[in-house]
């Protein structure tokens, strides 16, 4: 029964079709097959790992605020200091470092936050919706190609050296148009981030509008309707939720940004009363003063919870964008 | 303009104490041992720091100093973490400080006096304004303080500026900050809110220098032709006195502070050196030439 061995090599060898791998090398191939499908199911689901221990350091850091209560050890100089939400989110009077009464109040820093980004916007809506529409609907496909990566070179630009121009460049020339005694205000950083916010407004404005079909095109054509009739009447609606979305996205990076406004709002806790007022936002509030804040106190703690508000803020934008995307797709 | 903007700082001082930390000693061409020192701290003192290095390594050329700055506390905390040979302080350390470095390092810090800073008050050159008095500034820039335009203090700002008092502070992490609250506004008591809250010594003298109404605080040092330095007095109807060296070495001036500089308890012999020189009439001649106030001779 016994076959010399040459001839069950032999055998083994022609059990598999000599196209394929032999057997054990099939195997590894599997294997294989399955390390790289595990590897990249763990990339995917890593962005949701991630999101959540982000969160869960977030939070962790911000929640003795409410649960120690007046039962501070007295290492802490605000030792016996209650904290309540009500007051830190309604009273302007932000005193982290005070030697005798220090209070926690950040109404003045969301109102600083959104007096920018409010501004920012009506800035960088026209002009980024705008951009959208004369890149998709009137310009050639060479001056397209051109202008689409210059607008992406924008956004290449880092939020330092955007801050950097609105000390050196902006502050002077806001001074001298306008004749305010201070260039470091409101509308400085709201032409900064209105710059920032721009190239992703026009991207993805300009996304929605070719999603539109020809057909809508050749339809109000034929229907004898002008270019700009076409765009008011037609495209304009048929896009207007991919056209929100592109806003909205805008709009969050406008309310995280950190670094270019605070440089350019001139840091001041003040409620505006004007374009040409200080302010400071609730980002440069936690860049300005993380790093002086001994680990566990309060004050550290409170930043921690600003990092949480900022968080529901461009949660909330970026789950209306989604929703209204998804909103896109039903059409 | 310096970029130091406090985590930008913290990081840059951490990331460069421990280089200087991990090769302390390195040869030179030559063979001869190259010494770096580590020295950290006041933003006010930066530059002079910096000026003291670069004439001790043309005398020395085995030391190498290196220079950081933001801010006083940033210093203190390096010398805590053992992280600096030389800590810059514009403000005494601590006791809370004092005794934190002890329990680490079971050794005490020792403290050199190497000048003293006038802190001067600025506005812009055109504002007719000569004289305040520390009342007048705590009113100024204390939170319930009754002054906020220059017509209360009986100042008419000319034409193109504006009657609001346009404030300019600091950021908390600087020890001129500090020292301010701590002889101006009290000690217990707190900053008016509003006012621009500024990064560094220069950047303060950079926007009163663009904004008629405005009025500053910084270090005696940057002063510049755009700006103007007011005389302080110490009660209304006192006469104001200039920040000069002679008025700060009598104590006439009164807001002038002295600077230091600390090492982890004694120093070694090259770092004792280089403490010696700037003391000297030679290291004390640079004070003056940078815009302070030399220490007075023996």
């Amino acid at each position: 029964m016994s076959l010399p061995p040459n001839i069950v090599a032999a055998r083994a060898a022609t059990a598999v079709p000599s196209y394929l791998p032999s057997k054990s090398r099939l195997w590894l191939h599997l294997m294989g097959e399955k390390l790289i499908e595990l590897i990249i199911r763990l990339c995917g689901i890593s962005a949701i790992i991630f999101i959540f221990a982000i969160f869960f350091f977030v939070f962790r850091e911000a929640i003795p605020l409410f649960t120690e209560g007046t039962a501070r050890a007295a290492a802490y100089a605000d030792a016996g200091k209650t904290f309540h939400l009500g007051e830190f989110l309604t009273s302007k009077e932000w005193y982290p470092s005070s030697q005798s009464n220090v209070r926690y109040g950040v109404f003045a820093l969301i109102v600083g936050t959104f007096s920018v980004t409010t501004l920012a916007m009506l800035i960088a809506v026209p002009f980024g919706l705008g951009a959208a529409i004369f890149v998709s609907e009137f310009c050639g496909p060479r001056l397209k190609e051109s202008l689409k990566i210059i607008i992406e070179l924008l956004a290449a630009i880092p939020s330092v050296v955007w801050g950097f121009i609105g000390l050196i460049v902006m502050n002077p020339l806001i001074i001298g148009i306008f004749h305010v005694p201070v260039g470091l205000n409101v509308l400085n950083a709201a032409i900064l981030l209105a710059l920032m916010s721009v190239p992703i407004m026009v991207s993805i404005g300009e996304d929605a509008l070719k999603a539109v079909p020809d057909s809508y095109r050749e339809a109000g054509l034929a229907l004898g309707a002008t270019q700009w009739q076409i765009i008011y009447r037609v495209l304009l609606p048929a896009a207007k939720n991919g056209l929100l979305a592109a806003v909205l996205l805008g709009v969050g990076r406008a309310v995280g940004e950190t670094m270019a406004v605070l440089m350019a709002t001139g840091h001041a806790v003040n409620i505006p009363h004007s374009v040409f007022d200080s302010v400071r936002t609730l980002t440069a509030t936690i860049a300005a003063e993380l790093g002086e804040a001994s680990q566990g106190s309060q004050h550290y703690r409170v930043l921690f919870l600003i990092g949480v508000l900022l968080f529901s803020i461009t949660f909330v934008v970026n789950l209306t964008a989604d929703l209204i995307v998804r909103g896109v797709r039903k059409l | 303009m310096k970029f130091t903007y406090p985590l930008f700082a913290l990081a840059g001082v951490a990331v460069f104490a421990f280089a200087s930390c991990s090769k302390k000693t390195e040869t030179a061409g030559s063979g001869a041992q190259k010494q770096t020192i580590a020295n950290i701290g006041s933003d006010t003192m930066v530059n002079l720091a910096q000026a003291w290095a670069e004439s001790y390594s043309t005398l020395n050329p085995n030391i190498s100093v290196e220079v950081a700055g933001g801010g006083s506390g940033v210093g203190v905390a390096a010398l805590i973490n053992g992280t600096c040979e030389i800590a810059n302080s514009s403000r005494k350390l601590e006791e809370e400080e004092v005794e934190k470095f002890k329990a680490k390092h079971n050794a005490e810090p020792k403290e050199y006096l190497v000048g003293y800073d006038a802190l001067s008050i600025y506005v812009h050159k055109d504002n007719p304004i000569n004289e305040i008095s520390i009342e007048q500034l705590s009113e100024i820039f204390r939170e319930g303080g009754g002054i906020n335009k220059w017509s209360e203090l009986g100042i008419a700002i000319p034409a193109g500026g504006n009657d609001d008092i346009v404030r300019v502070s600091r950021q908390s992490n600087s020890g001129t900050y500090h020292y301010f609250r701590e002889a101006i506004v009290g000690k217990k008591a707190d900053f008016k809110l509003g006012s621009r809250d500024m990064n560094g010594s220069k950047d303060v003298v950079d926007l009163v220098s663009h904004t008629p109404n405005a009025i500053g605080y910084s270090g005696l040092g940057y002063n510049t032709p755009a700006v103007k330095i007011v005389k302080v007095s110490k009660k209304k109807g006192d006469p104001g006195v200039m920040p000069t060296i002679e008025t700060t070495l009598d104590k006439t001036y009164p807001i002038a502070r002295p600077m230091f500089m600390y090492t982890p308890g004694t120093p070694p012999a090259h770092i004792q050196k280089y403490l010696d020189w700037i003391v000297s009439d030679a290291g004390q001649e640079i004070v003056k030439q940078i815009g302070y106030v030399p220490l007075p001779k023996k």
